[in-house]
Formats: C-alpha cells, sequence, structure tokens
C-alpha cells in the first residue's frame, strides 16, 4: 500500500532537537534560570515555614480556614485528616507538597490574572492564545520534562515550573470567561460615569469577575497538586517522590500513603478555595475582606449566604 | 432659555463600510435596502433637534427604531458615523478619550433601563461611583451620595446592598447615582419600563417634582407614548432611526406629522395632554360692586351660560348661577353682594391639563383659569370640558362637514 512515507520522510525529531539543543539552550539558558529566581525564592521560603510551623498549629489555623470558609464538618475533616497525614509520618513530605502547589498557584495568579484581563479585552489576543492553551492543556507533561531539565536542570524548582505550565490554562480561561460575563450595562454605566479602563477593572469588572475567577483558581490548585508526581520526576520533593519511590521498589503501601497525603491536601484545599468562590459571589470584594471575613460571627456570615441566594 | 445639546446630521451604521452605505442612504435608498444588499444595520439616520437648558426632551420610538443608540452616541458610549453632537459646543462625536471622559464625568450622567447598579457596592457606594471615578474624598462623596439618595428618598437605605431593594427603589438609586454628581445633563435611557405600571406613575410624578427644584437638563428615552406626554416638554418621534415629528404633546397629538404618529396618538387619553385653555372661553365676568342681579341674568341668559365669575379687580370672588338667582326671587336692581354668591368656587393655575379639571366639572360650575397674580384669564364651561374630551380632531372635522355647523356647537349637541 503507497503511503507518503515512502517518498517523504521528515526527520521531526531530529528538529526539535536541533531546535531545544542548538538554539534555545545555549541563547536562553541564563534568560530561563532568570525566571527562576523569584520561584525558587518564593519556594524556599513557603517551604521552610511550612516546615517550620508546628504541626499542631497548622492544622488548627487550617482547621479555622475550613470553618471559616467551607462550614463545620470540613473543619473537622480537616483536623482528622492532617492527624492521619502525621500519623503516617508523611508531615514533612505533605508540608513540601503544600509548598511547591502554592508555590506555582501564586505564579499561576500572577501570571494568568492578567493574561486573562488582556484576553478579555481583545478579542485577537484571545484568538492568538486559545490553540496555546488548548496544546498546553492537551499536550502529555512528560513531553515538556526533557526540556525542563535541559532549560532548568533538575529539582524542586524545575518541577514547580513544570507544574505552573500544566496548571496554567484555567486560571487564563476562567479569569477571561468572567470578565466577559459582566453584565453589559454595568459595563456601560461604569463607562458613562467617566471611568478609566483601570478604574472599571479595579472596581467593576474584576470584583464582579471574582467568582469565576475563583472556580478557575481551584481547578488550577487541582491540577497543581495532580502534576506533583509527575514534577517528582525530574527532581522534585515531597508526596510525588514518596509515591515514585513507592513505584519504583513495587511498595504498594509507600505509594497509597503517598497517594492519599495527595488526595487530602486536594479535598481540603477545594473546599476552602469553593467557599472562597461561593462567598465571592455578591459584596466581598477584596482579599483583605475576605481575610476579614474569616473572624466576623458566623451569624454574619450566614446573613451573606441570605443575601447570595437571595441576589441569586 | 439656552441651547445645552444640539445634535446635527447625526448618523449610526452598524457594520464595516459605513462609508458606502452614508452614500447609498444620500441617494434615498431604505434601511431595509441597505441591509439586503450590504448586511449593514443603520441604527440612526440624520437625527437633528436640539435640547434646551432645564428642560425634559423625550425621545419615543418602538424598539428598534433607534432611540437606545440615539441616547448612547450623546455620551459617546456609542460613536457616531458621522455628524456632529454638540454640548456645551464641545464636540462629543469627535472628542478623544481623555476629552470624552472629562465631559463624561463634568456634563453627562445616565440612567439605565435595567439600573445597572453594582451588586458588589452598597447603595451609597453605587450613589457616589460618579464621584469615585472624578476623585472625590471618601468623606465628602459620602456626604454628596447621602444628600441625592435624600432627594429620592432612600436615606435610609444608605447602606445596604441594592439586591435587597425593589425594582422601583433600585431605579431611584440609579436615579441618585445620575444625581450625585450634579451634571447638568441627565440622559434616562428607558428609565421606568421595567417597572410594575403603578410604580412607574410614582416615579413619573416624582422625577416631575425633583425636576421643579433641580431644572436639569433631560433626555429621557421611552417607549410608551403616555409616558412621553406625561413628562415631555418637547418629544421627538422616531422610527426606523429617523426622527419623523419633534414638538411639543400638544402638537404630537394634535398635528401629527405623518400616518405612523397619528396611529399612535390615536389611542391616548386625549384629557392628559390637552389642556384647561383648550376648551376655555372668555370669562364674561361680572364686576363686583357694580353688577346687578338682574344685569347678571340678562348676560346669562345672552351668553348661554349657567353661571358667571365675579370679579374684584380682576380677582375671582365668587360665582353667581342662575337657578339660585331666579329661585330665590331677589330683587332685581340689588347688587351682587356676597350671600348671593357661591364663594366655593373652582380655579386652576394656565397649563392644568383638562384631566385634573373632572373633579371640579362635576359641581357643574364653570372653573376659572387664574394668572399667577391670582386674575381671571379665561373660564372653562363644565359641558364644554366633556364635549372636548368626546372628541378627536378628525370627527369634529367630520361632523362639522356634515352638518354644516361649527366644532364647538357639534360637540355642546354631544354634550
Amino acid at each position: 500500500m503507497f503511503s507518503p512515507a515512502d517518498i517523504v520522510t521528515i526527520p521531526f525529531g531530529d528538529w526539535v532537537n536541533e531546535f531545544v539543543r542548538g538554539f534555545l539552550v545555549p541563547n536562553f539558558r541564563g534568560f530561563f534560570q532568570t525566571i527562576e529566581v523569584p520561584v525558587e525564592f518564593v519556594m524556599e521560603w513557603l517551604n521552610s515555614f511550612f516546615n517550620w510551623v508546628p504541626m499542631v498549629v497548622f492544622t488548627l489555623v487550617m482547621a479555622l480556614i475550613a470553618w471559616r470558609t467551607a462550614g463545620k464538618a470540613n473543619a473537622i475533616f480537616a483536623i482528622i485528616a492532617l492527624a492521619f497525614v502525621d500519623m503516617i509520618q508523611l508531615w514533612g513530605d505533605t508540608m513540601t507538597t503544600l509548598a511547591m502547589v502554592l508555590t506555582a498557584v501564586v505564579f499561576c495568579a500572577i501570571v494568568g490574572v492578567p493574561v486573562g484581563i488582556l484576553a478579555a479585552g481583545s478579542d485577537r489576543f484571545l484568538k492568538v492564545i486559545r490553540p496555546i492553551l488548548d496544546i498546553m492543556q492537551t499536550i502529555p507533561s512528560f513531553v515538556y520534562l526533557v526540556p525542563i531539565v535541559m532549560l532548568f536542570g533538575v529539582g524542586s524548582v524545575p518541577g514547580v515550573i513544570a507544574t505552573i505550565i500544566f496548571a496554567l490554562p484555567p486560571i487564563i480561561r476562567l479569569t477571561n470567561l468572567g470578565i466577559r460575563q459582566v453584565p453589559e450595562d454595568l459595563v456601560e454605566a461604569a463607562e458613562s460615569f467617566g471611568s478609566t479602563r483601570w478604574q472599571k477593572l479595579i472596581d467593576v469588572q474584576l470584583p464582579l469577575a471574582m467568582r469565576t475567577i475563583m472556580a478557575g483558581l481551584n481547578q488550577t490548585l487541582m491540577l497543581a497538586l495532580s502534576m506533583s508526581v509527575i514534577a517528582a520526576l525530574i527532581g522534585a520533593g515531597g508526596l510525588g517522590l514518596v509515591v515514585n519511590t513507592g513505584l519504583g521498589r513495587l511498595d504498594v503501601g509507600r505509594a497509597t500513603a503517598g497517594g492519599v497525603g495527595i488526595v487530602i491536601i486536594a479535598i481540603i484545599l477545594d473546599r476552602i478555595t469553593q467557599g472562597l468562590a461561593e462567598r465571592k459571589q455578591v459584596h466581598t470584594t477584596s482579599l483583605w475582606q475576605t481575610l476579614r471575613g474569616f473572624f466576623q460571627s458566623s451569624s454574619s456570615s450566614a446573613k451573606e449566604k441570605q443575601l447570595a441566594e437571595k441576589a441569586g | 432659555m439656552a441651547e445645552k445639546l444640539s445634535v446635527r446630521n447625526v448618523y449610526k451604521i452598524f457594520g464595516g463600510d459605513v462609508d458606502t452605505a452614508l452614500s447609498q442612504l444620500e441617494n434615498g435608498e431604505t434601511k431595509e435596502t441597505i441591509f439586503a444588499e450590504t448586511g449593514m444595520t443603520v441604527g440612526v439616520q440624520d437625527a437633528n433637534f436640539t435640547v434646551n437648558e432645564g428642560e425634559i426632551f423625550v425621545i419615543m420610538g418602538l424598539s428598534g427604531s433607534g432611540k437606545s443608540t440615539l441616547v448612547r452616541m450623546l455620551n459617546g458610549l456609542i460613536e457616531p458615523s458621522s455628524g456632529e453632537i454638540l454640548i456645551d459646543g464641545d464636540d462629543v462625536a469627535k472628542a478623544d478619550t481623555n476629552k470624552l471622559r472629562k465631559i463624561r464625568r463634568s456634563k453627562l450622567a445616565m440612567v439605565f433601563q435595567h439600573f445597572a447598579l453594582f451588586p458588589h457596592k452598597t447603595v451609597a457606594d453605587n450613589v457616589a461611583y460618579g464621584l469615585k471615578v472624578k476623585g472625590v474624598g471618601r468623606s465628602e462623596r459620602r456626604e454628596r451620595a447621602l444628600k441625592a439618595l435624600g432627594q429620592v428618598g432612600l436615606r435610609p437605605h444608605a447602606d445596604t446592598y441594592t439586591s435587597e431593594l425593589s425594582g422601583g427603589m433600585q431605579q431611584r438609586v440609579g436615579l441618585a447615582r445620575g444625581l450625585a454628581t450634579e451634571s447638568d445633563i441627565l440622559l434616562m435611557d428607558e428609565p421606568f419600563s421595567a417597572l410594575d405600571p403603578l410604580i412607574r406613575r410614582d416615579m413619573q410624578g416624582e422625577l416631575l417634582e425633583l425636576q421643579r427644584s433641580l431644572q436639569k437638563t433631560i433626555i429621557f428615552i421611552t417607549h410608551d407614548l403616555d409616558e412621553a406626554l406625561i413628562l415631555g416638554d418637547r418629544i421627538a418621534i422616531m422610527k426606523d432611526g429617523r426622527i419623523v415629528q419633534t414638538g411639543t404633546a400638544r402638537q404630537i397629538v394634535d398635528e401629527p406629522a405623518d400616518d405612523y404618529v397619528a396611529a399612535f396618538t390615536q389611542d391616548i387619553d386625549r384629557a392628559r395632554v390637552l389642556t384647561a385653555e383648550t376648551a376655555a372661553v372668555e370669562p364674561e365676568a361680572l364686576r363686583y360692586g357694580e353688577a346687578t342681579v338682574g344685569e347678571a341674568l340678562r348676560r346669562m341668559e345672552e351668553l348661554d351660560r349657567n353661571a358667571l365669575f365675579v370679579t374684584d379687580n380682576g380677582k375671582p370672588v365668587g360665582v353667581v348661577a342662575y337657578r339660585d338667582l331666579v329661585a330665590d326671587g331677589h330683587d332685581r336692581e340689588a347688587k351682587l353682594a356676597d350671600e348671593r354668591m357661591c364663594t366655593d368656587f373652582p380655579t386652576v393655575p394656565h397649563g392644568t391639563s383638562l384631566r385634573d379639571l373632572y373633579g371640579f366639572a362635576s359641581s357643574g360650575l364653570p372653573i376659572g383659569i387664574v394668572s399667577d397674580e391670582g386674575k381671571l384669564d379665561r373660564v372653562v364651561e363644565a359641558r364644554a370640558l366633556f364635549g372636548q374630551l368626546a372628541t378627536s380632531p378628525e370627527e369634529e372635522q367630520a361632523a362639522a362637514e356634515r352638518s354644516g355647523h361649527d366644532p364647538a356647537q357639534g360637540q355642546a349637541a354631544t354634550a
């Protein structure tokens, strides 16, 4: 049977090798290693902070946040689950994973929210980035592990960078969506009073899009967690490493323990961020108000919920 | 009155090739053929009008007539395809972003059909939005927002969220937001259309009440002719992106420019549009302290009236009724004195609508129209009042042609 390969074969793999090894690595290694610096800084800081905080204090703080955002049941779950993690002797690894994941999420937000805002403001820009986002979400993450190792080396920081690439699309997409969903007449109202673009963005569009953006942040967080095992392949530590070594030694128990740790962190963070997203529905406008909301009496949060229902 | 806003030859074409569509319009092609041939939509064509300071100018039209597009061009939310929009001499159509922003901040405020209140802000913060944008300090902002809320009667609700308010209250917040910036011009885009009929009526009344003290220049969009007639000092009627007639309520109802306007005005409540003057006649008043009973009776017989006003120095002091004078069997030479007059007589100021005279007419006494100084200018006979309401201009004409009588007599007969 005839096939095009009989006539022409394309050395696609060689081309890519050529591009990465011959062009990207020699010319841009310095640039990429500069990118590493802030990521490394944040991650190291978070990692040492989480490992410094006593387990009991950390658990109580998490429980308090979970209580304020997601209710009593979730707070109790957080206490039991974190105690369990400690008892299976994975506390340190869990804190390292948490530091990596949060670092990735912080940088995803720093990059993703502005890109999403730009995409919401320009159809042309959206057209350009949409296929890129599609590729980022569909390409198997193993494919870009190799170039990342070439450009960034091995270790936790390259692991975090791989995680950022993997987890970035949802926050961009949902920031774009959230801002585009702000009712047209509210935007018109802001403009009709002579708002600048910045005033319109800060005072009207972002607060009203906040709920959708928080949903994007939640998805980004979940993706980042699911990446932690893959990131361990290029030398990142934490629970991913536990799972990987368990696999390598065919130690089912250890691999499962690492997996359970990841699931527990995922559930707690998911409930908290979802709770935050729901609170964003009506009036809380800033991170400060949200934080302050943690410490308000529960009756006022119940009232807010009522209002939220009314508005919905 | 000074000219505040002036719209000259304004066109808006939605679609790519504006110039082609404009030249097609110049060649007299219609909106429909242009859409069929090029796919471009003509939003507004050749709009021309001026709005004077302190007047309520109503733009009335059905959906798709281009009225919302037109009002959005006034504050630059939509950029006109061609033409001039002058506000105090500044051309909004040609203003760059900075200038446009400056004009919006200082001269224009807008009220929206679906309120467009910010759900994440309190009522006071919503009202203060225009001030915040302008960079007014927090405490002054609050103070001015509360003042504006006071004007619409919502001051106690300043610190609630808008979702807790009813539709009517929400639109009051929208209105207060427009008032708070103290800009001269208020653009109102169907502000009452989303409200229940009863609340709509209240809001119309309140707007007129406010306008009496504020004297803003208001451009009011509506699809409801009744609303247009109640509120508008002048009214522009739009159809298919074109202004087909501009005039006072009276002109729109009595002299419709074409069949379209006539069809509109056919069903409206004439009593609300027509003023007392349309049914009024000369007072033929008797002088207090001079006229005698006999003279009064004779005048009434001559004029075919049941009652006449008695005036002192031009001011009405009473009404004498034929049946009272006859029944009492008074001395015909006696002067008209207080005990022979009904001193509880109805008077109204100029410009009162016929509708507001109904209540007085039931007494059977004539209704006096008095000037600002209290002098009796004109009189409306009760029976003429009902006659005026019963006929439309076409019927009047037809009746006159049929009978050869003049319209006034025709009316009297129907009454």
